[in-house]
């Protein structure tokens, strides 16, 4: 009996040495995110060194592939079983979507002493609140209206800058086609596809009519002319690419250009991270330059954090800390140079960062001024996951399939539109 | 008491077992048919009943009838190919021919590999700039061309062609044994009979091979129903939704598109189509052996 006693004191001290601070021991942070290539791996590491550096536990869960699909299928296992990890990479509407299930963090206490309300553009700080509260961080601004180039091919085709508008693109077009190499790489994926047509939208209608058609979903801007020239721009596009296209991975496409096979890319500044890896210099081994007639608009694609409601202070501690660090000056820059994005703070020493990301910089904070700074479809910025998917559905089929008319396609946008 | 602790024992042990299974395949089937009738999105949500209306949703889509479709065609063509050929193999393998067991292993081989490895190298011997037709090229045949993977209308006969190299030699070594089980002096009978070959082939091993006949499809169709993986890695439901099979159209809109509800009406689809082919199958063999029991 005695025994017995004996072994249930020590049962009962085992399990309130949890509630009693002992010792102090400093937090665990779990993040999950799919930061697993190459150049992301490195960013990735630089956050945990941080971390580290504040006496915290990292806890890496990196979920690799599908641009984030695996991982969120994970996430949602953690978090419905009531286990969720301290950070998730979320981004766009779909942070609204966590938080409408109650399951996120408010962050206000750490925002207000970071002053994030005047480190951040206003379109970027709304996308991390809830209800006006802050429950996520942004990490880096991706600009998905390039075009890059390879001015080897240009040279040899006989163009002499990168086009403006998409007359002179055509024209250019039509002069590498002619010396026999391809105009335009492009990887048949339906992000991909999206992508290109995003930014034809965008050069064709220009910033308003594309937060009114592809934003808002506005019937009447989807069935305007301005979508029809947009859709005939896009086909047009294609018979620019080459047949083996179907289902190329991005990176691969951008390797044609690398190589001297393709002259030019429609991409997020991504690529540019893949140019760098190969190391070649911007403006001399390639040129980038915004999509045609989007010179002075920004189409954003913007990675962020989510965090979500845990239980122990410990944890809460960890992942304020989290918080500060995603935003400090020194990780915004290591990380962004090797991604190939820009700062997402305001205000930042661009010095080490190149002429791209430079003029990147420069059009995020001018277009964020003049209203024209527009978030990204194709990169889940702007609308619900399933009109989303819905809408990428119809602009792949109707790049693949020459059989659909324009106006078939507007009125399958028009229904894809409307998917609740 | 001995007798009825006896009695009772192989109950015991089976238990378990059979309380497992029950919870994980029949529970999770009746899972999959409540969250088919709530309006579940991002997450599984059991508070707001809509009844069938994502079923009426699923079968307004043109995406759903463009994978039913996909899947008929797959479907088909796969079990059928697999069939033949394995027949074939089967059939030119047993004629009692030298190194038998070393073409066995190579016909039998694929089905050693993921259907992921499969589709990853029919991936790139079916791509135009890579595989096949650039081959042809080289070697000088400029007009030849095979772009079936990039197109559209022709991206799931790849995929066809793909299962069926995988799946044939498995359907083979299934006819293999068949015929091995056969009995010689049958087959001796028949020729004294002066039945010529094609004829035995026909009219006496055929139907006695008609139970592994019906097995192997048993196999390759529920392999066809749930092919997910195969068209992953060879096409990836490309070029743009041209190669959708409900197992992919599933897994998009319950785990990329956040409509969990869609995506559990559109698998308790399957579960019917798979339920419709077997059940049939199951009650015809129950049925027909009464003297077993």
């Amino acid at each position: 009996m005695l025994k017995l006693s004996k072994l249930a004191t020590a049962v009962v001290l085992a399990a309130s040495a949890g509630t009693i601070p002992a010792i102090v021991h400093a937090g665990e942070v779990e993040v999950l995110h799919y930061w697993t290539s190459g150049g992301e791996a490195k960013s990735a590491a630089e956050l945990k060194k941080i971390m580290q550096g504040k006496g915290h536990v990292w806890k890496d869960f990196a979920v690799a592939g599908g641009g984030g699909d695996a991982a969120a299928t994970v996430l949602k296992s953690r978090v419905v079983s009531g286990n969720p990890p301290a950070a998730a990479q979320i981004k766009g509407p779909a942070i609204q979507e966590w938080a409408a299930e109650g399951v996120l963090a408010n962050l206000n206490a750490v925002a207000t002493a970071e002053k994030w309300d005047t480190l951040l553009p206003k379109v970027v700080a709304d996308a991390m609140k809830y209800k006006g509260n802050y429950v996520a961080v942004p990490v880096n601004v991706h600009r998905v209206n390039w075009v890059w180039a390879n001015p080897e091919v240009l040279k040899k085709a006989g163009v002499a800058a990168m086009p403006k508008t998409y007359d002179e693109f055509f024209a250019a077009a039509d002069k590498i086609k002619a010396a026999g190499l391809i105009a335009v790489a492009h990887g048949g994926q339906n992000w991909q596809d999206f992508t290109t047509f995003e930014s034809v939208v965008l050069g064709v209608g220009g910033a308003k009519f594309y937060s009114d058609a592809l934003v808002k979903l506005d019937p009447k801007a989807i069935n305007s002319d301005t979508m029809k020239k947009s859709l005939e721009t896009f086909r047009k596009i294609k018979s620019y690419t080459d047949p083996a296209s179907s289902g190329r991975d991005w990176n691969l496409t951008t390797a044609m250009v690398m190589q001297g096979k393709a002259g030019f890319q429609f991409m997020g500044d991504w690529a540019k991270g893949e140019f760098l890896a190969a190391g070649k210099v911007p403006g001399k081994d390639f040129l980038c330059a915004a999509a045609p007639g989007t010179a002075n608009a920004f189409t954003f694609n913007i990675d962020s954090f989510a965090m979500f409601k845990l239980k122990s202070a410990d944890a809460q501690k960890a992942q304020n800390d989290l918080a500060v660090a995603i935003m400090s000056p020194a990780f915004q820059e290591t990380f962004n140079l090797n991604k190939g994005s820009i700062p997402v703070r305001l205000n930042m020493d661009m010095s080490k960062f190149d002429d791209c990301a430079k003029t990147s910089a420069k059009d995020f904070v001018e277009t964020a001024k003049a209203g024209s700074l527009v978030p990204s479809i194709a990169h889940s910025m702007a609308v619900s996951p399933a009109a989303e998917g819905a809408i990428k559905d119809v602009v792949s089929q109707f790049w693949n399939d020459d059989k659909i008319t324009v106006a078939d396609a507007m009125k399958k946008i028009s229904s894809a539109a409307a998917t609740k | 008491m001995k007798s009825s602790f006896e009695n009772t024992l192989p109950k015991l042990v089976i238990a378990p077992g059979f309380v497992l299974g029950f919870a994980f395949i029949y529970g999770l089937m009746v899972w999959n048919g409540v969250l088919s009738v709530t309006a579940s999105r991002m997450l599984p949500n059991y508070d707001e009943f809509v009844g069938l209306e994502q079923y009426v949703k699923l079968w307004e889509m043109d995406r759903w009838w463009l994978a039913l479709k996909n899947l008929g065609i797959f479907s088909v063509l796969y079990v059928g190919g697999a069939m033949l050929i394995g027949m074939a193999l089967a059939i030119l393998l047993d004629q009692k021919i030298r190194a038998e067991g070393w073409l066995r292993t190579i016909y039998l081989y694929p089905m050693a590999l993921s259907f992921i490895v499969t589709g990853t190298a029919w991936k790139w011997m079916l791509n135009p700039s890579l595989g096949l037709e650039k081959l042809m090229h080289d070697l000088g045949w400029a007009s030849f061309s095979f772009d079936w993977l990039v197109q559209g209308e022709t991206a799931i006969y790849c995929v066809v062609i793909a299962g069926i190299w995988q799946s044939a030699g498995f359907a083979m070594a299934l006819f293999l044994a068949g015929l091995r089980g056969i009995d010689d002096s049958i087959i001796k009978a028949a020729q004294i009979d002066g039945a010529s070959l094609p004829r035995i082939y026909w009219r006496i091993i055929l139907p006695i091979l008609r139970p592994v006949v019906f097995s192997t499809i048993m196999v390759l169709s529920h392999l066809s129903i749930k092919s997910f993986d195969l068209i992953m890695a060879l096409t990836g439901g490309g070029p743009g939704f041209a190669t959708d099979v409900p197992a992919t159209f599933m897994y998009v809109m319950s785990f990329t598109r956040g409509q969990i509800g869609l995506g559990a009406a559109s698998a308790t689809m399957m579960l019917a189509t798979v339920a419709a082919i077997v059940v049939p199958y199951l009650y015809s063999e129950l049925r027909s052996k009464p003297h077993d029991r």
